[in-house]
């Protein structure tokens, strides 16, 4: 059987198909692309696992979450205090902190100086914010608005901490000039090539996980939740936990997609993490099918590629068409994209009963 | 494989399968290690086409965004550059070729399109940034590629990379100069308020180091977060400090809402005048020069510099932009970068990045703020300090002048009250 | 002494807050609409304001013209926007979020091609210049304007909800959609009388605006995030939450930052707020409803 004969094919069949076929693709990717949009491509794939905690947390559950930059940030942070550490050695002292700090690393850094540390914290510290400000909303019983609100506040509260501890955090200016990967050097256009191996393997991963948890029995849960929360309740199950849960894996995969974006691009800073960035992983999401498996992934990768190639020809026009891709998508096609192939099909099974 | 067979665990299995393969991938894929001693093949072989009647160069500057009120003006003084060079000739006798990028007011952007001009674009030169943090982020970029920019914006020192040729002032040719006006004019207590960034904090932390060994006290210390537009509590502060001035070092928009606030708890530029260094000509309409009118800057250009060369600037720029378009000290930094580069590749008479560095030492451009001079240690140009006042026709009017070009110092080695900075 | 003038700077910014979430207590709290375009709203009323005094001059003739007219413009974008796109979405209150947020960057970029990337000025009129000599305080006549324009708006807003049939008609509807549509009241022009208020509102708190801080295109975004927060603590449904809402943060604002920074105290303010919404989900003030949640 054909892939493209599986494509066409219902259900579970075209899923698998369609998850082999994007393994193959971002395969064969570093044979027809530049290293510099290779790169990019990298880049968008960190962005995109943000995408696949969104669609599970927002598709499936219904947990309008405009704060991800926050957990994307705290991973993406961590790594870069790690690379920072392991760039000046033992004991070293990096170089911002040298300009404009105290020229002393700071007690809280230092657990980062191990790599088995940095990457246990990346997972552990964004978890525990998550599980700790979901239980709080979420067992109060907060509306869906309200926890958006609050959400978006914490991204807000989130960028000015990060702004204003310029000694310990870099400031406005955030963390950049890395030097090496875990010990690989950055520059070296093999480990680049890993780098990017790297992130398509672990986003693969990612949508395997998502696609075990959304076919599970917490998956139907969540939908269950999302829709008839009382219902739930009254069955016996706490809504609250299921939330929780939710909340906490779309925070981990917004750390790792943080952690990753670091090395790859080279910088994170607060203008990566506020309200705005915040608001930008949403639209990929929406564009692509926010409850489908892999609608958030391509929607994430198509607008972030949209956004380098509009903006390249014309600046201001990536306004609009961010803003114009938002209003027409959200109030009129609100299944995403994913949505038109979906009704494309069933009006031509219909056409074809009907025949 | 017959569909029937597959259940949910097909997916499974298939990643599995993926997830391994390109695992190993990954791993055959790696490259140097930076403690291995092996020399890392860099990615760094410089792609500039000089072969034709034509030579690329790059413009970087945010045309959407915050920044975008800032960083638009520089854009058009670049293009009224590039302009003129190629109606003079080119450079070379190469006409420049002009490619135009949008930071977008994010550093990780500006990284981003630096990457693109030089790798995708393959330009001779970059020109352009402005806050702090766009140049952070881009100078990895330059250094990794070995490729040049040309920053145009005073800025905090601390900084001498050799890809970046910084044509605004550093602290030695802006603040501390103002700082030297302040203390001739019998200042004895100063109150500082910036926005809460690099800049500010650098700038403030220098002045303290200068107050403590000049005598002068500080009185007060107040960052607000970028973008905040309620001075109410600040100006509060500022008042009851009753400092003899202010140093003022608050970014964009947050001036307007300072200065409205300022002039509204009846304090004014004869009491206690405010010494700005991020306010320049084209800021001066927004905030409105009512509330303004008096007050000082600091700068090394003022619209109303009297020269030949600075006729010809602002006569050309507003036949190009508008009668109404002021000229301001940044714009006039990007305009004399331009310049500054064909000079040098002139002088190298090479496009090549190694040759216009070599060559970069003493090279001079007669710029409309006066003759300035490249350092070729440490990348910085020799420019003149002016302290102006705020005039009531929108312009700022030349109070005191260091008299001659200063030249660049960005870690403060010269003075020795700055020992202990950096 | 300190201590009076940071009271005074609270109830200053308080009001500045009231005026920015009044109009979304209306739209926000009693239609559910989460309007992140309310900003832009707002930042079309500051230019307004400075179209207004570009083509009358006076100062203060100008104010006072673009105070009603800033309300027509904002009211008027609000009914655009609720004509065009909200109506269809009132069972999706989360994707209002979002679709007004791309209505906020579309006007974002329109302000930015119309006026220019550059702040504009609108000069404060002569009898707002200054200040107020009380006692040896000096309480800025700008501030004083604006704490008295918010008042004005509130006192009216509430007579008009609580007095006027178009107020009746605007409260059954929040209270029981059905139940008032089957009570003979059109929801679908109420709904729209009501999104027009709100956004009116956000109007003349963009005109407001000019009196105390710039006047760009990215002004709405400074002020948003504040004032959902101040709906969200001060409770859905009644105006009066709204008011100590913005009362209470304004005064906290002025205060941490007077004994510790401006950035330390937006973080504290918001802290509070979530722990306050630990203590009260609803908010301050709510209206009892028949919900489970």
């Amino acid at each position: 059987m054909t892939v493209l004969s599986a494509l066409a094919r219902p259900g579970r069949t075209r899923t698998l198909a369609a998850y082999g076929l994007a393994a193959a693709l971002l395969l064969l990717a570093p044979t027809v692309l530049s290293p510099f949009r290779l790169d990019l491509l990298a880049k968008f794939l960190c962005l995109a696992m943000v995408a696949v905690g969104i669609g599970l947390a927002w598709g499936r559950g219904g947990l309008l979450t405009l704060g991800q930059g926050v957990y994307f940030g705290l991973g993406g942070y961590l790594m870069a205090m790690h690379l920072k550490l392991a760039d000046a050695g033992p004991g070293g002292v990096p170089d911002f902190m040298l300009l404009y700090g105290t020229g002393q690393v700071p007690g809280w850094w230092e657990p980062l100086r191990s790599p088995i540390a940095a990457i246990l914290l990346i997972l552990l510290v964004p978890a525990a914010l998550a599980a700790a400000l979901g239980w709080a909303v979420f067992t109060r019983r907060v509306r869906g608005a309200y926890f958006a609100i609050l959400s978006q506040a914490l991204a807000a509260a989130f960028t000015i901490l990060l702004i204003g501890q310029q000694q310990t955090t870099g400031g406005t200016n955030g963390l950049n000039g890395f030097r090496a990967f875990f010990g690989y050097d950055l520059a070296d256009p093999a480990n680049r090539l890993m780098l990017y191996f790297i992130a398509a393997a672990v986003l693969l991963g990612m949508v395997a996980v998502a696609h075990q948890l959304a076919t599970s029995r917490f998956g139907e849960l969540l939908v269950a939740v999302r829709d008839q929360e009382d219902r739930g309740r009254f069955l016996g199950y706490d809504p609250a936990l299921v939330k929780v849960v939710a909340y906490v894996v779309a925070a981990v995969m917004a750390a790792i997609g943080g952690a990753l974006f670091v090395p790859i691009v080279g910088i994170i800073s607060p203008a990566d993490v506020g309200v705005v960035p915040s608001i930008g992983f949403l639209i990929g999401v929406a564009i692509g099918g926010r409850a489908t498996l892999l609608g958030p992934v391509l929607g994430s990768i198509a607008v972030s590629w949209a956004q380098t190639s509009i903006s390249e020809q014309f600046p201001s026009g990536w306004i609009y068409f961010q803003g114009a891709l938002f209003i027409l998508v959200v109030a009129f096609l609100p299944g995403g994209l994913a949505s038109v192939a979906g009704v494309a099909r069933r009006r031509r099974t219909a056409e074809r009963s009907r025949a | 494989m017959r569909p029937r067979s597959l259940s949910r665990h097909g997916v499974t299995r298939l990643s599995t399968v993926s997830l391994a393969a390109l695992a190993v991938v990954a791993l055959s894929a790696c490259g140097a290690r930076v403690d291995s001693g092996e020399a890392a093949p860099t990615a760094a072989e410089s792609c500039v086409d000089t072969s034709g009647d034509t030579v690329k160069v790059g413009f970087l500057n945010s045309l959407s965004g915050t920044m975008a009120i800032s960083e638009q003006t520089v854009h058009d003084s670049l293009q009224l550059a590039a302009e003129e060079i190629n109606a003079d000739g080119g450079v070379l006798g190469k006409q420049l070729e002009i490619v135009s990028e949008d930071g977008q007011s994010e550093p990780t952007v500006f990284a981003e399109k630096a990457g693109k001009l030089i790798t995708s674009d393959c330009v001779a030169a970059v020109f352009g940034g402005w806050t702090s943090a766009s140049r952070k982020a881009m100078l990895p970029v330059f250094e990794a590629q070995d490729s040049l920019l040309f920053y145009p914006v005073q800025y905090e020192g601390l900084e001498s990379s050799p890809n970046i040729f910084y044509t605004g002032a550093t602290t030695n040719q802006q603040i501390v100069p103002a700082l030297d006006y302040l203390a001739e004019q019998g200042t004895e207590s100063l109150f500082l308020v910036g926005s809460d960034y690099v800049f500010p904090r650098t700038a403030n932390k220098i002045i303290n180091a200068y107050a403590e060994a000049h005598g002068i006290e500080i009185v007060g210390e107040e960052y607000a977060p970028l973008g905040h537009t309620d001075f109410s509590t600040i100006v509060n502060k500022v008042k009851s400090a009753d400092a003899d001035a202010v140093f003022n070092t608050l970014n964009g928009d947050s001036n307007v809402a300072f200065f409205k606030e300022y002039n509204n708890a009846g304090m004014s530029a004869d009491e206690m005048p405010v010494v700005s260094v991020s306010i320049a000509e084209e800021e001066i309409g927004g905030i409105g020069v009512d509330n303004i009118e008096g007050q000082l800057t600091a700068w090394n250009y003022y619209q109303t510099v009297e020269s030949p060369a600075n006729e010809a600037f602002v006569e050309a720029f507003k036949a190009k932009y508008g009668e109404d378009r002021p000229t301001s000290d940044p714009m006039e930094a990007a305009y004399t970068s331009l310049h500054l580069w064909k000079a040098m590749v002139e002088k190298a008479e090479s496009f090549a990045v190694a040759d216009v560095v070599a060559a970069a030492d003493g090279v001079t451009f007669d710029a409309p703020e006066g003759q300035v001079v490249v350092n070729g240690d440490n990348h910085h140009i020799a420019k003149t300090a002016l302290i102006g006042t705020i005039g009531e026709d929108g312009l700022i009017h030349t109070e005191w002048s260091s008299g001659e070009p200063i030249e660049p110092d960005p870690y403060l080695e010269g003075y020795d009250w700055a020992d202990g900075l950096s | 002494m300190d201590i009076i003038a940071q009271l005074f700077a609270g109830l200053s910014l308080g009001s500045v807050l009231l005026l920015a979430a009044l109009g979304l207590s209306l739209t926000f709290g009693q239609m559910g609409v989460i309007n992140m375009a309310h900003g832009e709203f707002m930042m079309a009323g500051a230019y307004t304001a400075f179209v207004v005094q570009g083509v009358v001059g006076d100062a203060g003739v100008s104010l006072l013209l673009a105070l009603p007219l800033g309300f027509v413009v904002g009211g008027l974008l609000g009914l655009l926007l609720e004509a065009t796109l909200i109506h269809r979405m009132y069972r999706r209150p989360l994707d209002t979020l979002l679709v007004t947020w791309g209505v906020a960057l579309v006007l974002q970029q329109v302000a930015r091609d119309v006026f220019g990337a550059p702040n504009v000025d609108v000069r404060a009129p002569a009898w707002l210049s200054g200040a107020v000599e009380i006692g040896g305080l000096a309480l800025p006549r700008t501030r004083l304007f604006i704490l008295a324009l918010a008042a004005v708006c509130v006192v009216a807003l509430a007579l008009a909800l609580r007095a006027t049939p178009l107020g009746r008609r605007i409260r059954a509807v929040v209270q029981n959609r059905d139940l008032a549509e089957a009570s003979g009241i059109s929801s679908r022009t109420t709904d729209r009388v009501t999104f027009f208020i709100g956004s009116g509102l956000a109007g003349i708190a963009g005109v407001a605006l000019t009196l105390l801080g710039s006047i760009g295109p990215t002004l709405g975004t400074n002020y948003i995030v504040d004032a959902f927060l101040v709906v969200v603590a001060g409770g859905i449904g009644q105006v009066k939450g709204t008011v100590i809402a913005a009362t209470a943060l304004g005064l906290m604002q002025a205060f941490f930052e007077y004994s510790t920074t401006a950035s330390v105290a937006k973080v504290l303010v918001f802290v509070a707020v979530v722990a306050f919404l630990q203590l009260r989900p609803q908010g301050l003030v709510s209206v009892r409803t028949r919900s489970l949640a």
